[in-house]
């Protein structure tokens, strides 16, 4: 399944897409499996997997622990493609990861192989389509989404030249930080939005911040699809008990599912 | 002089590996640069600030004892005498002054033993900007008094714990800070890394090194030398003193740091050791494992402990226009020890690894080559390091 599937049946049901985030490998590698099943359950429409990696400058603190508590555990590069085997076929699942991973398990290769396991597509924070010839030719080889993010501080020439890299649909990036649970989401997450939409017909989706129902609801607002990354880790950072763990996710997932329906 | 492209690839090297939240903070700093270098007013302004307050340009010294022992001509550029006691102080005044022309208030850094940290403070404090300066929590407690330092300068050091709380973990809290701050805020970067522009304009800052020692060297000799020795870390000292010369038949050689030994993988040394990847920001030889994870580095000198090095150092070792060989701590600590024996001079362990690079080199040259040595910074901040090393505080000095 492609991104594009998704968002056909969220525009017909006339509201916004919940794309759900979690590392590959957290809290372990077969309760992320768990865990993404749960979150297609309870209704996110597109799953992202993170791939943890030891730096993540575009991560806050909780996706941070998670990614390094799967790299402490053993977690490799290639049992991301176990994982998305594993939960595809229900939802769009796309890989969200740092460029370096990619480049060494080999820029072809990696689509291949991500192809073959079901995936729809890559998210790519530290890539932007200037750096990206290789990543280009290969997901277009491999028929796979590629998803660019465009930020506040986007130029409206970069807006233009990112969308028209972008295939699936677009990472609006809604606040100048990193990745985390707000109180308050960005007042800039709407203009950057319109701005975005005056330049594609892609559907937008909405990062970096999101952690209940009601702020779900106010990014469904304006934005395509709702991104939520941190609060869902969160479900499983405070606690050594995985199934309490699953049984919050459970409600978070449901509590967001109702917010992008609102 | 090579420029980079347009977008910053040195060859396959270099490039923008970041958020596109940073980018038109890195395409703002890219034209306040090609400016301020073609601004007559802003190289006056930097060239009183080097003179008058970093005490440049510094001295050539002929090593007459040191050259006996090599058996060729050895010539120190003698960096470690400026103020705060290295070669940094020329970037960090550069992008100081940089700041103040883009407008903004506050500056960012990195730092691992706190050298970079200290001179990002002191140009913080005679400009009179805020300065928040990243380190790595281990790395606080081991150089108490450079983080004193900082306090002092008026400088918050913020203790960073996350990943292997060393330098590269304190580049990438930089990096985070920067985003959610860049409207007023500059990242002050420590070396000739990161994402372009940050490798050319710190290049840019620092070639006064060359520059000088080349017009001094052909002032007293009139010849240019054969070799350029630096220390290769991040690779800013070295970039600095291999600039000039780079059009010239001239060897220019980098020492990374070997630390046990490039064998024993517990090393610094990411060219020799490394392969090609991205950290922050650039496209560059990394210590990373199979899947691209990062390494941890190794080496006895904090300055040269860090798991990357500069795009343009990485370009010039594939094509071969340098020469980059690895020095372990123990040759280092012997070439300390020789210097300081031979010469009067205790220089900082990042430096030593030069000065043993340009003896083990020495052998094979003839006997009339000049070896120009970059002596990147002094050694006070390392007598913990050289007291533990030697046993000095053991009563069975050699």
């Amino acid at each position: 399944m492609r991104a594009a599937d998704a968002f056909a049946k969220t525009k017909a049901e006339g509201r916004a897409a919940l794309v759900g985030y979690l590392p590959a490998g957290f809290p372990t590698l077969a309760d992320s499996i768990k865990a993404i099943d749960i979150m297609i359950d309870h209704g996110a429409d597109i799953i992202e997997l993170g791939l943890p990696y030891s730096d993540p400058v575009m991560d806050g603190p909780a996706i941070q622990r998670a990614a390094d508590r799967a790299l402490a555990a053993g977690f490799r590069t290639r049992q991301v493609f176990e994982v998305a085997e594993a939960v595809a076929g229900r939802v769009p699942i796309f890989v969200m990861t740092y460029w370096n991973l990619v480049e060494r398990y080999g820029v072809d290769a990696f689509a291949r192989d991500f192809a073959a396991s079901g995936g729809a597509g890559l998210i790519t924070p530290d890539l932007i389509p200037d750096e990206a010839e290789e990543w280009l030719a290969a997901s277009d080889a491999h028929e796979l989404d590629r998803v660019f993010l465009v930020a506040p501080s986007s130029t409206d020439e970069r807006i233009a030249a990112t969308v028209a890299a972008c295939r699936g649909f677009v990472y609006a990036q809604s606040v100048m930080g990193v990745t985390g649970a707000r109180a308050a989401t960005s007042a800039a997450a709407p203009k950057l939005v319109e701005r975005t939409r005056a330049h594609t017909e892609l559907p937008i989706g909405v990062g970096l911040g999101v952690r209940d129902g009601d702020q779900a609801a106010e990014v469904a607002s304006y934005g395509d699809a709702v991104i939520v990354g941190s609060a869902i880790v969160g479900c499983y950072l405070e606690t050594d008990d995985v199934p309490s763990g699953h049984q919050r996710l459970a409600e978070l997932t449901a509590d967001l599912a109702e917010g992008v329906r609102r | 002089m090579p420029q980079p492209d347009v977008s910053g690839h040195w060859g396959e090297f270099g490039g923008r590996f970041v958020p596109e939240a940073l980018i038109a903070a890195l395409e703002e700093l890219d034209i306040a640069h090609a400016k301020a270098l073609e601004d007559p007013e802003f190289q006056a302004e930097f060239d009183r600030l080097l003179r008058e307050y970093g005490n440049l340009p510094s001295p050539l010294y002929r090593a007459e004892r040191l050259s006996e022992e090599a058996g060729v001509e050895i010539w120190l550029k003698r960096e470690d005498l400026n103020h705060t006691g290295a070669h940094k102080v020329r970037n960090v005044l550069g992008q100081a002054l940089l700041t103040k022309r883009m407008g903004k208030t506050r500056v960012i850094a990195e730092t691992g033993a706190g050298q970079h940290g200290v001179a990002t403070a002191t140009a913080a404090a005679y400009f009179g900007f805020d300065c928040t300066v990243y380190m790595g929590e281990e790395d606080t407690r081991r150089q108490a008094l450079n983080v004193a330092r900082m306090r002092l300068l008026g400088a918050e050091v913020v203790p960073v714990t996350t990943g292997s709380r060393t330098l590269k973990d304190a580049m990438n809290e930089a990096l985070r800070e920067w985003v959610a701050t860049v409207d007023h805020t500059h990242y002050l970067i420590g070396s000739v890394g990161g994402p372009h522009p940050f490798p050319r304009l710190v290049r840019d800052y620092c070639r006064g090194i060359g520059d000088e020692a080349r017009a001094q060297l052909l002032e007293r000799t009139g010849r240019l030398p054969d070799v350029v020795a630096a220390c290769v870390g991040g690779g800013s000292n070295a970039m600095g003193a291999f600039t000039a010369f780079i059009d010239d038949d001239v060897k220019l050689y980098g020492f990374e740091a070997g630390g046990e030994g490039v064998e024993t993988g517990r090393t610094a040394a990411a060219i020799n050791s490394g392969g090609i990847g991205v950290l922050h920001g650039a496209r560059t030889y990394v210590l990373q494992d199979e899947d691209g994870q990062t390494k941890e580095s190794h080496s006895i000198s904090a300055g040269l402990d860090y798991p990357a090095v500069g795009p343009e150092h990485a370009h010039l070792a594939a094509t071969g226009r340098a020469v980059y060989e690895a020095v372990t701590d123990a040759e280092a600590m012997d070439a300390l020890e020789k210097l300081a024996r031979t010469e009067g001079i205790i220089c900082a362990i990042e430096s030593a690894h030069a000065v043993a690079g340009a003896l083990r080199l020495a052998p094979e040259l003839d006997p009339d080559s000049i070896v120009l040595v970059n002596l990147s910074g002094r050694g006070d901040k390392d007598m913990g390091t050289v007291v533990d090393y030697f046993g000095f505080d053991k009563g069975d000095q050699q």
